[in-house]
């Protein structure tokens, strides 16, 4: 096997270790536009990484942040419907990134931002990978009760003594260091996918919310595996086909449910 | 909503009447720490432990959630204080069944259960009767108050139901932006500030259906003979399913 093969496959089972996670909590908690909406902000991030010449990751982790806080304080507003706000800021924050990134283009591979490049995954960029990938599980694991306890009825876990203002903070922090993580692997647009597909693909096969965590990951696994493969055999670009890969698995599990 | 005092005591229901809109929520939820007051202030013990059984709720079906794992989601808790819980509110045989597979009933004593795991000396309920049948509702009533006078918790009740809560309540607080009036049961429903809130309409308006059957259903929807009282406490079940 090629090295980069091994490089590109074990960047995409890094990813996938966390996105089943995250993800479950993502659909559990209706968020899929608040990850979209962070994952767009992320092409301003790198923008100004570039222009202020600062660690590129860092800039995503900026930007997602900003992006967050507006976020929260604009639902705490109630003015507009909370989809309104993540469809003006998530669409705003990408074209304004696209605009700032013109001004560095020459240096930077738009395409491999906005869908990922995985097959140019080096070395020292799994090294910051498995950083990330620790720190969130650490985290994760940390909050995960009291996560689950908010995310099931928020005005009960507050009544029972759960931080709730933290504990959603912290895992919102976690979803933009995945965002930052995942932006060579699959990049600004498809990073929401690996975040809900597996997660909706496992929910029929669980019984408990760990369960259905631990099974978004075994799905995501077999699709960064498949979709690879194709890509490999068919010389298909590498974010797409594993994106294809775990709707094909999807799909499936919903014909088995109905037959 | 102004001009709101009022006192609890161990052991004792208190209720909260008024129509829609009169406050009883925000109450409920200042006394939480949910919402902050405008002006005024709470004064709680702070060790006062307290339990809270929300209005009615949905739990998004994408998560996979049974009963028993939704009430271990209490902060403080361990395997046997969770089993006893369950059974108190009488619904053991449910615990493993999902969340969201349960009747209106069902929900509300799982919430119970949830809330009696925080070991509470307050009992905050926002509508417990809502979306559970008229009979389901006077055996939760009774519930509430039987597990009053076990644990010997106070207890501050929301509800719209005014007879059925006239029954089992200690005392009852009219709320209409303020408070109405307050008082015995009996008192509150004679009062003149009452009887211009609520009228005589659910009196006239509502015919009672006085009738007697000779069986009860219990929690499991099984046929029961003799009394009806404390269907839970029965194991006299017949299961020819015959309806007297």
């Amino acid at each position: 096997m090629d090295d980069f093969i091994l490089r590109a496959l074990l960047a995409g089972l890094a990813l996938v270790l966390i996105a089943g996670p995250l993800g479950v909590f993502i659909l559990w908690r209706r968020m899929a536009y608040f990850g979209d909406a962070l994952s767009h902000s992320a092409i301003l991030g790198v923008a100004l990484g570039f222009l202020l010449s600062i660690n590129i990751n860092l800039g995503i982790l900026i930007t997602s942040i900003s992006m967050a806080v507006l976020l929260i304080l604009s639902q705490r507003k109630k003015q507009l419907g909370s989809d309104t706000m993540l469809g003006i800021l998530s669409h705003s924050a990408l074209s304004l990134g696209l605009i700032v990134m013109s001004f560095v283009e020459g240096r930077v591979d738009l395409n491999a931002l906005l869908f990922g490049d995985i097959l140019s995954v080096s070395w020292q960029d799994l090294w910051i990978i498995a950083v990330g990938v620790i720190l969130v599980l650490g985290v994760l694991a940390f909050i995960w009760k009291p996560l689950l306890s908010l995310t099931v009825h928020e005005e009960l876990a507050r009544v029972e003594g759960v931080n709730v203002a933290l504990v959603s903070a912290l895992y919102t922090l976690l979803i933009a260091i995945l965002v930052a993580i995942s932006m060579k692997i699959i990049g600004a647009l498809l990073v929401t996918s690996l975040l809900v597909i597996p997660a909706a693909t496992a929910r029929q096969f669980s019984s408990t919310p760990e369960r259905m965590a631990l099974l978004s990951v075994v799905v995501g696994v077999i699709a960064v595996m498949l979709g690879l493969w194709a890509s490999y055999l068919w010389d298909t670009p590498a974010g797409p086909s594993i994106v294809v890969a775990s709707s094909s698995l999807f799909l499936i599990s919903q014909l088995v449910r109905i037959s | 909503m102004h001009d709101v005092s009022l006192e609890l005591q161990a052991g004792k229901i208190l209720t909260v009447i008024g129509p829609n809109g009169a406050g009883k929520s925000t109450l409920i939820r200042v006394l939480l720490g949910l919402q902050k007051p405008d002006s005024g202030e709470v004064w709680l013990k702070s060790s006062l432990r307290i339990g809270y059984v929300p209005q009615k709720i949905a739990i998004n079906k994408l998560m996979p959630l049974t009963v028993e794992r939704f009430v271990a989601l209490a902060k403080y808790q361990n395997n046997d204080d969770i089993a006893k819980s369950l059974a108190e509110t009488g619904i053991t045989h449910l615990n493993q069944q999902a969340i969201q597979s349960l009747s209106g009933g069902e929900f509300q004593r799982v919430l119970l259960a949830r809330a009696l795991l925080q070991k509470p000396q307050l009992l905050i309920l926002d509508e417990p009767a809502q979306g559970v049948d008229v009979i389901g509702q006077a055996e939760l009533y009774e519930k509430i108050s039987a597990l009053k006078d076990k644990h010997g918790f106070g207890v501050l009740m929301i509800s719209h139901d005014l007879h059925l809560v006239m029954q089992n309540t200690d005392q009852v607080l009219c709320l209409n932006q303020h408070i109405c009036c307050s008082g015995q049961p009996d008192d509150v429903s004679s009062h003149p500030e009452y009887l211009r809130l609520f009228g005589d309409l659910p009196a006239e308006g509502l015919a009672v259906y006085t009738h007697q059957h000779d069986h009860c259903h219990d929690l499991q929807g099984n046929v029961v003979t003799g009394s009806c009282r404390h269907p839970e406490h029965s194991n006299n079940h017949n299961e020819t399913n015959e309806h007297g």
